[in-house]
């Protein structure tokens, strides 16, 4: 990682930070977010974790980015995924266990079918 | 000059310098704070509540212990709310203690008693749990009751800073927090140097020594003992205060009618042996100089100081004299020398020492401390038990006859006497280093440069033509910096005195002990140095070498200084100790 | 936004919970990966550094915290700008910036939050706050129990280091600074912050009387700056956004936003982030989402075991540091602990304090002794023996520790007593004189009783009572033996038929 030594270069930085979360000229690709902090972790979200990175793997599914976040605060529901696809609106699944992780991969990740009863409710 | 603050306490104006504290600004317009963590100079944490006042702007309440001046404050010492949470902390102290006041050591000497009175406590309206307590004597020299303890952090500061030996510390927290060695072993198991500095910062009676007087009214009572007495020279300018006399007061000849009446067979005095430790130590000194023997030489009259190198400086311990301190000097003597010439059975002696010391009991109980086929001494008693014997045999040492010690192990010298006092040794063989070695006559044997509450010492002395570097450091913590400088090979000492207790033996943990109160008024080693002194000036001899008792010991007995009945009787060895008894 | 047909939302970021908040600390919490240095950074960060160190004085970099209002988010609320400014006044060469990171609330994990989700976003701001003050270096005392903080933060400095933005020169300037990890050991009383500043110096982490504040005389006697973590999250925003903006968030006197860790009798539990001034009522209805099981809202509990009970009838109030004082709570760290009717306010008086209790250091005789006392008392009232005075003996006794316990910890440890007596007296006086636990939550003063008209008979009570105090004829009414009962609560959950009644 080169220094930041100006204003400038930082700016750089971050507007290619940016473009790359934004997935800029990337149509194809899923970003898969796990919320990985202690309350996350605690619900099991490592487990998650592993079960996506290995669905993933299994189904050589490509294009995709597997990544961690904090906690968004909403305990209740952990563990937590974001899908995140360009041109799509994010959709959150909530108390995501092992099984339900491998199924948003191959419906959400694989097939585009978004799991209506395993999204965030309305509150 | 310090800039000058100028605040208003309880209405009245009054300019103090401006690292003054709330507390002392007080003082000055003669308003008493009650406290009872705070030892000025050794204590100043502002735990115990107990100083309390209220200042104008502040929310809580302030410990004025710790609460710096500022120009324009206002305090108020005496509010109800102030009053009432005074009261209210002295019930909840007195609620977590064991209130065993007429069977306490402290009885009537207890700051935490003082207070209740003075606060005007008539009940505890808050009773409940006691802390887990230990009741820890597995020392030889001191006894922990943590029943009693306020946790006011006195003794953790004497042994932290003072002597920086650092052994007690509060252990756990909260309620449960006890003052204790780590891992809450026994003083007996840990680097405690035995020294009592904090018995002399305890405000009450979770610390004490051990106390041996059953053991001396035993021998006393006994038909078959001859039981002897020999007494430490700071215990002539220390007892008396015990019986009313002003501190410092010299009490020497109704000392020694006091031991008399107590039922001694031989009241003796240590003043011969320090006498005779000058005579083995100036010869050693004098013997390492001229034939290139291990420099700088270290005194090792003080028990505390010795244990101390053990755990801590064991690459110094060569550096240390061999000489037995005066005390165990003495014990030896009585059982080989006395014995023989008095034709009474060693066996059959039983040596009592009153020192100013805790670690004496230590030293006495050392297990090297038997080369005339018995232990040198059998019991060594504190100035404060001694007092509590007398007491206890209704003697009134303010209202004895002065009465003279006891032939031939009572006869001393003004450079014995002056043992007692940081500097004293160190003056008393360098009276008597000179002379030997100029073979001329000390014109004045005053070495003032040695004397005084300094914490290090440093001077240079002419002896014919060499120039000797002394030092004297008397507190642990001001001989570490001594030491340190030694081992680092930063000094060119040739004779370094060390005394565990600052202010040297007036000073030890075996005295009399003051409140906090008196040690802020007044520096009470201070006042039984400058007895010491006068012990010495008063003196028709005043100059070890010239001890005829001395004189008449190595003719009859020992030889000469240094000689192979001395190398057996007064000279030993110590070895490194561990940090943990690890047993 | 879109909605699905069942009601059911996208994404979590379009829920009322999350749109009714306003996130300044928590900005990038669950939003970015907190071990990549650049998704911090494409969100802005170190944007403000840059700023600072290239186009601010140090003045003005306190001056414009001064001016945003920023006020401590740890305990007690003291403007932070002040606190940089007696720090960049004090005399001295060395000077240290020290974050808080040691969160012992219990249910408080705000800090843990941001540690976990955003720590660049401390880096930042304790950077600045050395470019501030005039430090070159700074730490973080962070409970050993945070091991993922502990794991990403030590990550995020050495990216940092990487980058040159901790280190020499940064950003080309004559500025260097450096942070450094000290784990605290779990002692809740290290939170206050010269326990805190001894526990870093490897002492017992125990406070000292205060004046000296540590602006003056802090870590290793100099001038030092202690803040906590929610604190430092604000800064990087303030500076880039400016007082102005951050001022027009919250009140008068409380600006900016405060984050809450809600929990307890409410359906969402979780961490929210609202404007100063929200009223209570909208964070446990609208973002809480009310009280489960139709149950009555009793009351909540604000700024952990230091703060106080708030009564129904003040649901409306605003949250400010000042109106939480005002009703003998404070704003603390931001623990909300939300109880309803069952729970009973002797009782939870007596939890908060026991956990003081349990964290006094022992340093002085009004907390170690006092808190002792005083759970003492509670403890008799909760089982049925407590005395008439005994109220009044709490009061006095709270009295006096609040005045002169030697710090925060104990000056506060009072608090939930006498919130819950202010506002519950009632209850306490049921327990003292009618031996009776209104909420039915006291063991010790419920009793179990089985109604016979309504028993079958059935016996199923009886079987599983684990000490064998029910007995009765099949078919016929069952009774209970008060003398056996534990109080268990199993009859009363296993019975079909309604047929045992708890008094």
């Amino acid at each position: 990682m080169a220094v930041i030594n100006t204003m400038e270069e930082l700016k750089k930085v971050r507007d290619k930070a940016k473009a790359a979360l934004n997935m800029e000229g990337e149509a194809n690709k899923t970003r898969i977010v796990v919320g990985l902090g202690t309350c996350g972790i605690a619900s099991g979200a490592g487990h998650t974790m592993k079960a996506i990175e290995d669905e993933l793997k299994k189904r050589n599914v490509e294009n995709v980015e597997l990544e961690l976040t904090g906690c968004i605060g909403f305990c209740e529901f952990e563990p937590l995924v974001d899908i995140i696809r360009p041109n799509q609106p994010k959709v959150t699944y909530i108390k995501v266990d092992e099984e339900k992780a491998r199924q948003i991969v191959e419906k959400h990740v694989i097939n585009n079918e978004i799991i209506d009863e395993w999204i965030v409710p309305n509150i | 000059m310090e800039k000058m603050v100028s605040l208003t306490i309880d209405g009245q104006k009054v300019e103090v310098p401006s690292s003054s504290t709330v507390l002392e600004a007080a003082k000055k317009l003669g308003i008493k704070i009650p406290t009872l963590c705070y030892l000025k100079d050794i204590n100043e944490i502002g735990a115990c509540r107990m100083c309390i006042v209220e200042v104008k702007g502040a929310k809580a309440l302030q410990a004025s212990c710790m609460l710096p001046v500022s120009d324009g404050m206002e305090v108020i010492t005496n509010s109800p709310k102030v009053r009432e949470s005074r009261k209210v902390t002295l019930e909840l102290l007195l609620s977590d203690h064991n209130m065993e006041c007429p069977t306490c050591v402290r009885n009537l000497n207890c700051e935490l008693q003082t207070l209740a009175e003075e606060l005007n406590i008539k009940s505890i309206r808050y009773p409940g749990e006691k802390h887990a307590a230990r009741y820890d004597d597995f020392s030889p020299s001191i006894v922990r009751d943590t029943s009693k303890c306020i946790l006011c952090r006195r003794c953790v500061s004497a042994c932290h800073d003072v002597q920086s030996v650092g052994v007690i510390s509060p252990n756990h927290r909260g309620f449960n927090t006890v003052v204790a060695p780590a891992f809450d072993k026994s003083l007996a198991e840990v680097a405690c140097v035995n020294c009592g500095q904090c018995i002399m910062a305890c405000p009450v009676g979770a610390l004490k020594e051990k106390d041996d007087t059953d053991k001396v009214w035993a021998a006393l009572a006994d038909p078959e003992k001859h039981v002897i007495v020999q007494t430490a020279p700071a215990i002539r300018v220390s007892l008396g205060e015990e019986f009313g006399e002003g501190r410092g007061a010299i009490v020497t000849n109704k000392l020694a009618a006091a031991l008399r009446r107590l039922g001694f067979d031989k009241v003796f005095d240590t003043d011969f042996a320090a006498d005779l430790t000058i005579m083995e130590e100036g010869s050693e000194f004098l013997d390492r100089l001229q034939n290139g023997g291990k420099l700088p030489l270290i005194t090792s009259c003080s028990p505390g100081w010795v244990k101390f190198c053990e755990h801590n400086y064991p690459e110094l311990l060569d550096n240390v004299s061999t000489c037995k301190s005066p005390q165990q000097m003495f014990g030896a003597i009585a059982k080989s020398y006395y014995a023989e010439k008095t034709g009474i059975d060693p066996a059959n002696i039983f040596v009592v020492s009153i020192m100013p010391c805790t670690a004496k009991k230590f030293e006495a109980k050392r297990p090297e401390m038997n080369s005339s086929g018995y232990q040198d001494v059998d019991v060594a008693l504190t100035t404060r038990e001694l007092s509590r014997m007398l007491k206890e045999a209704g003697i009134d040492v303010s209202k004895l006859p002065d009465e003279e010690f006891d032939e031939p192990l009572g006869i001393s010298t003004g450079a014995a006497a002056i043992f007692g006092a940081t500097g004293g040794v160190m003056e008393a063989a360098l009276r008597t280093v000179y002379e030997i070695v100029t073979k001329k006559e000390l014109e004045k044997v005053d070495f003032h440069d040695v004397r005084g509450l300094e914490g290090v010492k440093e001077a240079t002395v002419d002896v014919d033509g060499i120039k000797v570097n002394v030092a004297v450091a008397h507190g642990l913590s001001n001989a570490r910096k001594v030491l340190d400088k030694v081992k680092n090979g930063e000094a060119d000492y040739h004779f370094i005195e060390i005394m565990c207790c600052p202010g040297g033996c007036v000073g030890g943990g075996g005295q009399p002990i003051l409140s906090a109160d008196e040690r802020w008024d007044l520096d009470y080693r201070e006042a039984r140095a400058e007895s010491i002194y006068e012990v010495d000036r008063n003196m028709p001899i005043r100059k070890s070498h010239e001890n005829p008792a001395i004189q008449a010991l190595y003719k009859e007995y020992l030889g000469k200084p240094l000689g192979e009945k001395s190398h057996k009787l007064l000279h030993t060895h110590y070895n490194e100790r561990p940090y943990f008894d690890t047993k | 936004m879109e909605i699905n047909s069942d009601g059911r939302m996208r994404a979590i970021t379009d829920t009322s919970f999350y749109k009714n908040q306003t996130r300044i600390a928590l900005r990038n919490c669950g939003l970015i990966n907190p071990e990549v240095i650049e998704e911090y950074i494409a969100n802005d960060g170190y944007m403000a550094l840059a700023k600072a160190l290239t186009e601010m004085t140090p003045q003005e970099v306190i001056d414009e915290v001064l001016a945003s209002g920023l006020r401590g988010r740890g305990g007690g609320g003291f403007p932070t700008g002040r606190k940089w400014q007696f720090a960049a006044d004090a005399k001295g060469d060395i000077k240290y910036v020290v974050c808080n990171a040691d969160e012992g609330d219990p249910g408080a994990f705000m800090d843990r939050s941001v540690l976990e989700g955003d720590p660049h976003s401390l880096l930042e701001a304790m950077t600045l706050a050395g470019y501030a003050i005039g430090a070159q270096e700074g730490y973080i005392y962070v409970r050993a129990e945070y091991p993922i903080a502990v794991k990403r933060l030590n990550l995020a400095i050495s990216q940092a280091r990487e980058r040159g933005l901790l280190g020499k020169n940064i950003f080309g300037t004559d500025f260097s600074f450096d942070l450094f990890l000290r784990l605290g050991s779990g002692a809740f009383v290290c939170g206050e912050e010269t326990a805190l500043l001894a526990s870093i110096e490897g002492k017992r982490g125990e406070p000292r009387p205060r004046p000296p504040f540590p602006a003056n005389k802090g870590l290793w006697g100099k001038p030092t700056i202690i803040n906590n973590v929610e604190t430092y999250a604000n800064i990087p925003v303030i500076l880039l956004k400016g007082a102005d903006w951050f001022g027009k968030i919250g009140t008068e006197k409380s600006k900016g936003t405060k984050v809450f860790a809600i929990g307890g009798k409410i359906n969402n539990t979780g961490l929210v982030e609202i404007a100063m001034g929200t009223p209570l009522k909208e964070v446990i209805y609208d973002i809480g989402g009310g009280i489960p099981n139709g149950k009555k809202f009793k009351a909540v509990q604000t700024g952990g075991p230091s703060g106080g009970c708030i009564p129904a009838e003040l649901l409306d109030m605003p949250i400010e540091y000042d109106t939480l004082i005002q009703a003998g709570s404070m704003m603390g760290s931001g623990g909300m602990i939300v109880m309803d009717e069952d729970n009973c306010m002797v009782d939870i008086a007596k939890f908060f304090l026991s956990f003081t209790q349990e964290e006094s250091c022992g340093k002085c005789p009004p907390c170690r002794i006092g808190t002792k006392r005083m759970l003492e008392i509670l403890d008799r009232i909760t089982k049925g023996e407590g005395k008439e005075g005994d109220i009044e003996l709490l009061e006095s006794l709270a009295k006096s520790i609040k005045a002169s316990a030697l710090c925060g910890l104990g000056q506060t440890a009072p608090n939930p007593v006498l919130s819950t007596i202010r506002y519950f007296r009632d209850e306490y006086e049921a327990h003292i004189k009618e031996k009776r636990c209104p909420a039915g939550s006291c063991k010790a003063l419920i009793h179990y009783e089985i109604i016979a008209d309504k028993c079958k008979g059935c016996g199923l009570c009886a079987k599983v009572c684990p000490v064998g105090a029910i007995s009765g004829e099949k078919k016929q009414p069952h009774v209970i033996d008060k003398e056996k009962c534990i109080k268990c609560n199993s009859c009363f959950d296993r019975c079909r038929f309604d047929a045992i009644r708890k008094y």
